[in-house]
């Protein structure tokens, strides 16, 4: 066990941890609310802002580029919103229109930067694959400042998101702000996408997202279960595919960690208790047996009778 | 024909034809599903890969086609079992396809010419570079050829089930009333989205077919409430996109499905403020 010791693998490790972890932590909300493939139109809406970034100061520094990443994510959900709210088109097919253009713009920039005459901009295009083996201490360090703020969020707004999440009319009845706090946990959500997508890729962000939260929810229906298992989940995920990526030869992280967090979704899926695919079938087998013992044979007769 | 005549005739032709299933998938409130389908026809063009160890086989083609029903088959799968909603399904089964498809191409296909880059950008400017050349005589560039017959495919197939998808995508209890299993139309739409997906991506790459399969749609679905007119619009846009789209890309010197699919948000963008003119005017009258 080498790879334990392994300056580089530690980095790698650490930062998909609490990209992980976070990214269970927001993604929760994100799941409850419906919003989950806001994630995914952020994410590919985000790399206009990285390239133009890149473009108008001309260094790649992480921070700069995240910063100009934040602003076209934010931008993209704030027309989402706008078109949904304004008009008679629906969420899915403003975020897919939104999106898929904000994403050609991208690209067109890319090309422009492509031009550079210096080989600066290589590297660009790992926004959006994603570069996780590519990680640096400052990246973990942003990674964990901002994972930081963000829990401190959502530790101090607990009760009002838990309420919004839930039951949205029944907040706002009860007085809570709608507005703000609905932009206040979609700023979240593009915060931590943005944080991902230089890890796992513009295409693979959304799954960091949903797929710990889905998997969590099967085993709890209280949320601070959930969201502490989503982080766990997610946590695990993170540091099993940057271990699987830093054995297994050639194999991306990324990749990795979605295959990781999707073998957990559909483990819960199945064996959960309660709301697991297996328990259930197992429940109505018992019902039926409940049924067939306290009525004798007759409940069979009954059932043949409705069916015709 | 000329190379610029040739490309200026596969973006619109393939803009066009992604536009006829978006129309569909818009009413049907499955947006996101020419996103997921995008993705995932990797994993299908990696796997007949694998089988055939042909990068020119057909099998490559039918094996991308036949993963748009799969995914949409596995994303009902688990959102049926109700333990996740539509929208998480989505978001679950596509990444985990399109890593399972990252992770063979990286592990296993290193030494062939099968890279993520080309599927997920594409590059129209190469188009009349591949030719279609039968018995030793060049026939034009071969997108053309394959752009072509996916409009014409998607047209025949809007122009013969016309009635049975205008039911179905607005009626589906209605559509099973009348005898048309909507089951079997929404697998064929699927393939047939799932087919254009796997045409066009050569030309512009996975991510940007959606904006051509959605955005067209969605700007059409705001001029007009009538099934038959938004059909020709979304085209109509699909069309002006893909020619605004080359032009505007040759006088700037960048990607040309870049700027096809910036276009297209233009048109999405101009529709959204003519519809909250024109709404502004009517409730003006009104008062």
């Amino acid at each position: 066990m080498t790879v334990f010791k392994d300056y580089t693998f530690i980095v790698v490790a650490l930062g998909c941890l609490a990209l992980g972890g976070i990214s269970g932590v927001i993604g929760s909300f994100a799941v409850l609310r419906k919003q989950s493939l806001l994630g995914d139109g952020v994410s590919h809406a985000a790399l206009p802002g990285v390239v133009a970034a890149f473009l108008l100061t001309g260094i790649k520094n992480t921070a700069v580029l995240l910063a100009g990443a934040l602003f076209s994510g934010l931008t993209a959900a704030l027309l989402i919103s706008f078109t949904v709210k304004k008009t008679k088109v629906r969420f899915d097919a403003a975020l897919a229109t939104v999106m898929s253009s904000f994403f050609g713009l991208g690209t067109v920039l890319l090309t422009c930067a492509q031009k550079l005459p210096d080989a600066t901009q290589a590297g660009l295009s790992a926004f959006i694959y994603g570069q996780a083996s590519a990680m640096l201490k400052s990246d973990v360090l942003l990674i964990l400042v901002c994972s930081g703020f963000l829990l401190l969020g959502v530790i101090l707004f607990w009760k009002e998101f838990k309420v919004f999440s839930f039951d949205p009319e029944f907040a706002v009845q009860s007085g809570y702000p709608e507005k703000p706090l609905s932009l206040v946990l979609s700023l979240m959500t593009v915060i931590t996408v943005i944080l991902g997508i230089q890890t796992v890729g513009v295409v693979l962000m959304s799954a960091m997202l949903i797929a710990p939260a889905a998997a969590a929810r099967q085993w709890s229906d209280r949320l601070s279960v959930m969201v502490v298992l989503a982080a766990l989940f997610g946590g695990a995920s993170g540091v099993l595919g940057a271990y699987a990526s830093a054995v297994g030869e050639g194999l991306p992280t990324g990749p990795a960690i979605v295959v990781v967090s999707g073998l957990t979704v559909a483990a819960s899926v199945l064996f959960a208790p309660k709301r697991g695919v297996i328990s259930r079938i197992m429940k109505r087998k018992m019902n039926r047996l409940r049924l067939t013992v306290s009525f004798g044979g007759e409940s069979k007769d009954n059932e043949g009778r409705g069916n015709n | 024909m000329s190379a610029s005549l040739e490309i200026q005739l596969i973006a619109a032709f393939t803009a066009a034809a992604c536009a006829i299933p978006g129309v569909f998938l818009l009413l049907r409130k499955m947006s996101m599903v020419s996103d997921s389908i995008t993705h995932t026809i990797l994993l299908g063009i990696v796997l007949a890969f694998f089988a055939v160890n042909d990068l020119s086989s057909p099998f490559l083609l039918i094996g991308a086609a036949a993963m748009g029903p799969i995914t949409v088959w596995l994303t009902e799968l688990l959102s049926k079992t109700r333990t996740v909603s539509e929208d998480a399904a989505t978001g679950i089964v596509f990444p985990l396809l399109f890593s399972a498809a990252v992770i063979l191409i990286t592990k296993y296909a290193g030494t062939a010419h099968l890279d993520t880059d080309s599927v997920l950008l594409g590059e129209l400017a190469f188009a009349p570079f591949d030719r279609m050349v039968i018995f030793g005589f060049d026939l034009g560039a071969k997108g053309l050829y394959v752009s072509g017959s996916l409009l014409l495919i998607n047209i025949v197939f809007t122009a013969v089930f016309y009635k049975e998808l205008q039911v179905v995508s607005f009626d589906p209890v209605l559509a099973a009333v009348m005898g048309f299993s909507p089951v079997i139309l929404h697998y064929s739409l699927m393939t047939v989205a799932s087919l254009t997906a796997v045409g066009a991506f050569e030309a512009v790459g996975s991510v940007l077919v959606t904006a051509f399969m959605i955005a067209p749609a969605a700007s059409a679905y705001l001029i007009t409430e009538n099934l038959k007119k938004m059909l020709f619009i979304a085209v109509g846009i699909g069309l002006l996109s893909g020619l605004l789209g080359y032009h505007t890309a040759v006088l700037l010197d960048v990607s040309i499905a870049g700027c096809m699919a910036c276009w297209t948000g233009v048109f999405f963008g101009g529709a959204v403020v003519w519809n909250l003119v024109l709404r502004k005017r009517k409730s003006g009258v009104k008062r």
